[in-house]
């Protein structure tokens, strides 16, 4: 894949909004429509969440973006041996229909959009959320949102597996197909490169990972039948905003380009929509530190910047505190109010890529997209991702990445302000957060009491039917939304896929 | 004569999968001499033990970012003590100051938090191998 030569930037000034996109999907930007202000947030139980997200909607934020507790995101109940110590912790717990009903109590899904980071278990999330909009009487067809479902950059980077990767692959597909239909307006999966990056790879690395992974979505669901133009429109994607400024901006304006020629060239899409990289960012979690926290917040201005000016579509900022427990609310606030200082004082958003036409930018740009090509092209002769995930290939190279970047660190090539420069031994720490510890007994308790007021036969039935469509190569989301409408749980649904897909170990 | 090299089991405890931390603290032993078994992801104090028996290592390291140190930390010291197993026990992850004193209380020899040196981690292991 060759770049378009820069010489001709000038006369192609106004190209933000044509193919191949490098200047920005559309062609005003940010002058007719802000990023979404969408910070992730979610902890001890859908009660103190449901208060968290209508705190920040009060202070302005634009969208919701859910944080699930790892026993949920696993695919395990808040009662059940695997879940211990870890209840609420990263995230809120949620079982059945009951706990969603109280996370969205008051949130007019018909309005704000909802973000959920759920992957081995987005498509039993996703047929929560579709069954509390229907309890609630807005159509499924208004719901507006995003699961990330990106289930290969699980093995690569982030751990919430759960089933091995082909039966993986054939859920993600399954929800494609069934919200193609059913959920118009929803981001049927957020391909992502943030975790690796956090995980420690290069920009270059994020960004050839994240497209082979979109590739390998591509190539799998037009292998389940699927036309390209029904459900590449509905693909999004999410990167990190790292601290190399100028390399930060010149990756999100290659991962756009490099995206769009491939939809075009290789799996010939024909819609506009479908070659258009849309995507979240958040701000790099792991380059905040515990020490001199307040930094933090200068760090994730930096970083954010980059973002914008990168031309994201929505946008997490971390709060100053993360490297030590989860934000506390003026954590939160601040990195909230890092965001609308952006938008509403710095004056960047008035002008559509402005960095575009800068010789160092450009070049910028015209290298990463030739060294992540290369990259693609390397895992295209290792026969695509899902092979090269099954062979811990990206994995290896991310963990090798992860090492040299230590080691400059801690032989200083790379300074780290406060770490191994500018040392303060009167550094006081901020105020934590902390989860109430009694959130896995009280958890325990209301899940028994949901058994026992349930219809146990009508349970045993919805998951019989579920296994059947499992084991048959159904479309199993039609199964799922009437196991969930009838409060069956996640954790028994898990368990009945577990018995058809069996459990990935790495 | 050389010493046997000090021999490491290193797992992530719990459901957590921020495993950036203890692969780079995998590499420094490596580099610095040890033997090192990383056991992955999703381990449990159960599993840790049995792996520990089975490999008759000198030092466990464990890692959790997800906070649910408090409860399966010390679980892990209860398996190990049942059992008797003599090992230097080290953790890591985001580790509130407050609850580094509790968990060295519980029978935790060390904890490093973020930010720890490589080589710091080294030398401290090397110290308490030797006692």
């Amino acid at each position: 894949m060759k770049t378009k030569d820069t010489k001709n930037f000038e006369e192609d000034k106004q190209s933000a909004g044509t193919y191949p996109y490098r200047r920005g999907i559309y062609p005003r930007m940010y002058r007719d429509r802000l990023w979404t202000m969408r910070q992730y947030a979610g902890f001890s139980s859908a009660a103190e969440s449901n208060k968290r997200y209508h705190y920040l909607l009060d202070q302005g934020v634009t969208g919701l973006s859910v944080a699930f507790d790892l026993p949920t995101q696993i695919g395990y109940d808040s009662d059940q041996n695997e879940a211990c110590g870890e209840v609420g912790r990263v995230g809120v717990p949620i079982s059945s229909l009951e706990d969603m009903e109280e996370l969205f109590d008051g949130i007019p899904l018909e309005k704000i959009s909802v973000s959920m980071t759920i992957n081995s278990t987005a498509s039993i999330l996703l047929c929560l959320l579709v069954a509390l909009a229907k309890k609630k009487s807005v159509s499924p067809q208004l719901l507006k949102g995003t699961i990330q479902n990106d289930i290969l950059k699980e093995y690569i980077a982030r751990g919430t597996y759960r089933f091995p990767v082909d039966a993986s692959m054939r859920l993600v597909t399954d929800v494609f197909a069934w919200a193609s239909k059913e959920l118009p307006g929803f981001n049927t999966i957020s391909i992502s490169g943030y975790h690796i990056r956090e995980a420690g790879s290069t920009a270059v690395q994020e960004v050839a990972f994240t497209l082979a992974d979109g590739i390998a979505y591509v190539e799998a669901a037009l292998k389940a039948g699927l036309a390209v133009d029904d459900f590449a429109p509905r693909l999004s994607f999410f990167f990190n905003a790292h601290n190399n400024f100028f390399e930060e901006v010149a990756k999100f304006r290659a991962a756009r380009e490099l995206w769009a020629r491939i939809m075009k060239e290789r799996f010939k899409a024909k819609k506009e929509k479908s070659w258009q990289l849309r995507f979240h960012t958040q701000t790099a979690g792991s380059t905040l530190t515990a020490q001199q926290a307040p930094n933090n917040i200068s760090r994730v201005t930096i970083q954010a910047l980059a973002a914008v000016l990168g031309g994201t579509q929505s946008l997490h900022t971390n709060s100053m505190d993360e490297a030590l427990s989860l934000p506390t609310e003026e954590g939160a606030r601040t990195a909230l109010r890092t965001q609308q200082i952006i938008a509403h004082e710095s004056g960047v958003v008035e002008e559509v890529d402005p960095l575009g036409g800068s010789p160092y930018m450009e070049k910028l740009t015209d290298e990463i997209v030739e060294e992540a090509s290369a990259l693609i092209n390397m895992i295209d002769d290792m026969g695509g991702m899902v092979k090269a995930v099954k062979n811990n290939w990206p994995q290896q190279e991310i963990r090798r990445s992860a090492y040299v970047s230590q080691k400059d660190l801690e032989e200083g090539r790379q300074k780290l302000v406060g770490v191994n420069c500018f040392e303060d031994e009167t550094d006081s720490k901020p105020p934590l957060f902390k989860v109430d510890n009694s959130i896995e007994e009280k958890r325990k308790d209301k899940l028994k009491k949901l058994r026992e007021r349930r219809d146990d036969l009508q349970v045993k039935e919805k998951l019989r039917a579920l296994e059947k469509a499992a084991s048959e190569d159904e479309n199993v989301m039609p199964y799922l939304l009437d196991a969930v409408e009838n409060y069956v749980t996640v954790g028994e649904i898990c368990s009945t896929l577990q018995k058809v897909f069996g459990e990935y170990h790495s | 004569m050389t010493e046997p090299p000090i021999k490491v089991l290193l797992g992530k405890l719990g459901l957590d999968g921020h495993d950036r931390g203890i692969q780079v603290v995998a590499q420094a032993l490596v580099d610095a001499g040890m033997e090192v078994i990383y056991t992955g992801l999703r381990q449990s104090p159960e599993s840790l033990l049995r792996a520990a028996i089975e490999e008759d290592v000198d030092v466990i390291g464990v890692s959790s970012l997800s906070g649910a140190h408090n409860t399966l930390f010390p679980a892990l010291v209860e398996a190990c003590t049942k059992e008797g197993l003599d090992v230097i026990l080290f953790g890591g992850g985001i580790i509130p100051e407050e609850d580094v004193a509790v968990l060295i209380e519980k029978g935790f020899d060390e904890i490093f938090t973020a930010g720890t040196p490589l080589s710091l981690i080294v030398t401290r292991l090397r110290e308490l191998v030797k006692k």
